[in-house]
C-alpha cells in the first residue's frame, strides 16, 4: 500500500471524506444507541433538539462553547508550531485560581480596571505553567507531551489542596469550593435576561486576535514554519526555541482564559468540578477546524452541541451521556482519516 | 514507625512490587511500540479499557484468565485501530494515539453504564489470590515481596523477560529493532516494515489492557472511573527513563512503586499527616518528570520513532 499525493483535488476529492467521516460518525452513534436500548433517530433528534432546539438549549450551547473556543484556540495554536501541549486542563484551572485569588476581595477596584486585570493575570498564570515544559523542550529536548499531560495532574491535585486548605470558602458549609467572586469581578451578561456572559464575546474577540497574528505577522509565519519543518526553519534564520517559547506563552494564556472565563462569567466561584474536560476537548475543536482559529469558533459551537444535546438526551432516554465523548473521539480520528484522503490516493501495490 | 524502618519491611516490598506489576506489563507494551517505531499515546485509554474488560469477562463467568484474555484481546483490537492509522496511513501519531485514549475511555464508561445501568457501587469479583511460591517466600524480606505475590505478578516479570529476549536474541526482534532505527534497511531486507510496526503496536496494546486488568482482578476487584489514573503516562515516562531497554525499565517501575509505597505509607508517619496529603499524590507525577529530565541528555530515542515509513519516498 501506497502514498500518492493529489496534485490538483477536485471539488468531489475536498468535500466527499469530511462528509463521510460525519456521516461515518452519526452511524456509529446510531448502533451505540440502539445498543443501549434507545431508538437511533429519536436519540439523535433529541441531542438536535437539546442543542438548539430551543433559545434556553441554544444558550446552554454558547455558554458551553465558550471555554472550549479558548481551549481549542490555546492547542491550534500549539499545534500549529508543533507544540504538543495537552496541558490545557491544568493551564485553564490556573487562570481560575488567578480570577478567584484577585477576585474575592483582594482587589476593591471598579469593574472596568479589575476585570482586565484579572484576565491579565490568569493569562500570565496559563503562560507560566505551560513555559516549564516549553523550556525543558527547548533546552533539554524532553518531550512535552508526557510532561504537559502530568501537569495536569500535579496542578489539579494542587487545586484541591487550595480549595481544602488556604481557598476554602469559611462559609462554605465544609465543601471544598473558593468564596464567591465580588460584583466588580463578575463578568456582566451580553444582553439582560439572558444567560450569556461577556465571556463569549471575550472568545470571539481572542479567536479573531489569534486570526491576525497567523496571518499578518512575523510570529504567526515563524511558529507555521517552525510547525512544518522545524530545520528549514533554523536553516532560515528563524530562533525556533525563542519561537516555540512564545506560542507557549500564547497557547498557556489562551487556555487560562477559559478558567477565568468560566468562574468569572458563568460559576462565580472555583470548585474541582469547574472543568469536565474541557482541556482535552479542545484537542478535538482544534483538530475538527483544522486549526484555523475562526474554524474553532464553529468546531467549539458543533462540539458544545453535542454535548449539552446529549446531556438532554440522556436525561430523556437514559442512553449514557457518555455517546457524546464517543461520538466525538469517533468524530476525530475519521476526520484526520478524511483529510488525509482529501490530499492523497491510497495505491495498492 | 521511623521512616527507614519502612524500607525493612516486607510488606513495604510486597506493596511496591504489587504498584509495579500494572506498570509493568503497560511499560513493556510501550517500548515494544516505541522500539518498532510508533510512539503509542492510546496507552491511558487502552488501560481503561483493559481493567474494564477484564474485571467484566470475569464477572460475566468467563474466568479469571478468561477476562485477561478478553482484556488483551480488546487492547489488541485498539492497537489494530491505532496502528491502521499511523503506520500504512502515516497520520500524526500524537493526533491518533490522543483520539484512541479518548474513544476507548468513552467506549469503556458508556459499555459499563449499559451493562450495569442500576449500581451505585460497582459489583465485585473473585479476584486472583496470592499464590506462594513453597520455601522462597519464606526469605525474610525479599521473600514474601517477590515470591507471594498473585499469579499476574509472576506473568509480569515473564513478560519482561519474554520481551528482552524475543527484542535481542531473536530474528523477529531484530527485526522489530531495525523498524525503529532504520526502516529503509529493514525494507531492502525484503521485509514489510508496515507488517513489523503493525505487529508491535498491536501486540503492545495488548500487554497495555493487561495491565489496565491488573488494577481491577488483582490489585482491586472492581471497576471504578478514573482507576487508572495517570498510569499510562507514566509509563511512557517509563519507557524513556529505562533508555528502551526491558531491564532498565522493569527496574524504573521497581523503583517508582517503591517511591510510591513509601510515599503512601509516609503520610501515616506523624511527620507526614502535618503535609497535606495532595503533596504525597503528586509526588509520583513529579518523580516522573525529574526523571525525564535527568534521562534527557543520554536518551537513546529509536532513531525513526514517530517517523512514518512510506516505501515510495525512500
Amino acid at each position: 500500500m501506497r502514498l500518492e499525493p493529489i496534485a490538483n483535488p477536485s471539488m468531489a476529492r475536498t468535500l466527499v471524506p469530511p462528509a463521510a467521516a460525519l456521516v461515518a460518525t452519526v452511524v456509529i452513534a446510531s448502533l451505540l444507541a440502539m445498543v443501549a436500548g434507545g431508538n437511533p433517530f429519536r436519540v439523535l433528534g433529541l441531542i438536535i433538539e437539546g442543542a438548539v432546539g430551543s433559545r434556553f438549549a441554544l444558550l446552554e450551547t454558547l455558554n458551553r462553547a465558550t471555554p472550549l473556543i479558548f481551549t481549542g484556540l490555546a492547542v491550534a495554536v500549539a499545534f500549529r508550531a508543533k507544540l504538543w501541549n495537552i496541558g490545557a486542563e491544568a493551564q485553564l484551572y490556573a487562570g481560575a485560581v488567578m480570577a478567584v485569588v484577585l477576585g474575592t476581595g483582594a482587589l476593591a477596584w471598579p469593574a472596568f480596571a479589575l476585570l482586565p486585570t484579572m484576565a491579565a493575570a490568569a493569562m500570565l498564570a496559563g503562560a507560566v505553567i505551560l513555559l516549564v515544559p516549553a523550556l525543558l523542550k527547548t533546552r533539554l529536548g524532553v518531550d512535552e507531551v508526557v510532561t504537559t499531560l502530568l501537569f495536569n495532574f500535579i496542578f489539579l491535585l494542587f487545586v484541591s489542596y487550595l480549595l481544602e486548605g488556604p481557598m476554602k470558602d469559611p462559609m462554605g458549609m465544609g465543601w471544598p469550593k473558593s468564596p464567591r467572586l465580588i460584583a466588580e469581578a463578575r463578568l456582566p451578561r451580553i444582553v439582560d435576561g439572558l444567560r450569556l456572559h461577556w465571556g463569549f464575546g471575550l472568545a470571539l474577540i481572542a479567536a479573531g486576535v489569534v486570526w491576525v497574528i497567523n496571518t499578518r505577522t512575523t510570529l504567526g509565519y515563524e511558529m507555521r514554519a517552525v510547525g512544518q519543518n522545524a530545520e528549514a526553519a533554523r536553516f532560515a534564520g528563524i530562533p525556533v526555541g525563542r519561537v516555540i517559547v512564545k506560542t507557549a506563552l500564547l497557547s498557556g494564556g489562551l487556555a487560562a482564559l477559559a478558567g477565568f472565563s468560566e468562574v468569572s462569567g458563568l460559576k462565580g466561584s472555583l470548585t474541582l468540578d469547574l472543568s469536565p474536560g474541557f482541556g482535552y476537548s479542545g484537542i478535538i475543536v482544534a483538530m475538527l477546524a483544522l486549526l484555523n482559529p475562526l474554524g474553532v469558533v464553529a468546531a467549539a459551537l458543533f462540539v458544545a452541541g453535542i454535548f449539552v444535546g446529549a446531556d438532554s438526551m440522556s436525561r430523556a432516554v437514559g442512553v449514557p451521556t457518555y455517546l457524546a465523548d464517543i461520538m466525538l473521539a469517533t468524530a476525530l480520528l475519521l476526520m484526520v482519516l478524511a483529510i488525509l484522503l482529501t490530499r492523497f490516493r491510497i495505491l495498492r501495490e | 514507625m521511623d521512616i527507614l524502618e519502612i524500607f525493612l519491611t516486607a510488606s513495604f516490598w510486597t506493596a511496591a512490587i504489587r504498584i509495579a506489576s500494572p506498570l509493568i506489563f503497560a511499560t513493556m507494551g510501550e517500548l515494544i511500540c516505541e522500539r518498532a517505531g510508533v510512539l503509542n499515546l492510546g496507552i491511558e485509554g487502552i488501560m481503561v479499557a483493559g481493567a474494564f474488560t477484564g474485571w467484566f469477562g470475569a464477572y460475566m463467568g468467563m474466568g479469571l484468565w478468561g477476562g485477561v484474555a478478553l482484556a488483551m484481546a480488546t487492547g489488541m483490537l485498539f492497537g489494530l485501530v491505532h496502528s491502521t492509522l499511523t503506520v500504512p496511513l502515516g497520520l500524526s501519531q500524537h493526533v491518533v494515539g490522543l483520539g484512541v485514549t479518548l474513544l476507548a475511555t468513552s467506549l469503556t464508561y458508556f459499555c459499563y453504564r449499559v451493562a450495569l445501568p442500576e449500581v451505585t457501587s460497582p459489583p465485585k469479583i473473585e479476584a486472583f489470590q496470592v499464590w506462594e511460591v513453597p520455601v522462597l517466600s519464606e526469605i525474610p524480606v525479599l521473600g514474601p515481596a517477590l515470591f507471594a505475590q498473585t499469579p499476574l505478578t509472576y506473568l509480569a516479570f515473564a513478560t519482561v523477560a519474554v520481551v528482552a529476549y524475543g527484542l535481542y536474541r531473536t530474528p523477529l526482534g531484530l527485526a522489530i529493532r531495525a523498524a525503529g532505527e532504520n526502516p529503509a534497511a529493514v525494507a531492502a531486507q525484503g521485509l514489510s516494515v508496515t507488517g513489523l510496526r503493525m505487529g508491535a503496536v498491536i501486540v503492545g496494546s495488548g500487554l497495555m489492557a493487561v495491565g489496565g486488568a491488573f488494577l481491577t482482578m488483582s490489585a482491586f476487584d472492581s471497576f471504578f472511573f478514573e482507576m487508572v489514573n495517570g498510569r499510562g503516562w507514566i509509563c511512557i515516562a517509563l519507557v524513556v527513563f529505562g533508555a528502551w531497554r526491558p531491564g532498565k525499565a522493569l527496574l524504573g517501575a521497581i523503583l517508582f512503586a517503591a517511591f510510591d509505597a513509601f510515599q503512601i505509607r509516609l503520610q501515616q508517619t506523624p511527620l507526614g499527616a502535618q503535609v497535606p496529603y495532595q503533596i504525597f499524590l503528586m509526588l509520583p507525577y513529579f518523580l516522573s518528570i525529574l526523571a525525564l529530565v535527568a534521562m534527557s541528555r543520554r536518551a537513546e530515542v529509536p532513531a525513526a520513532l514517530m517517523v512514518p515509513f512510506n516505501r515510495g519516498d525512500r
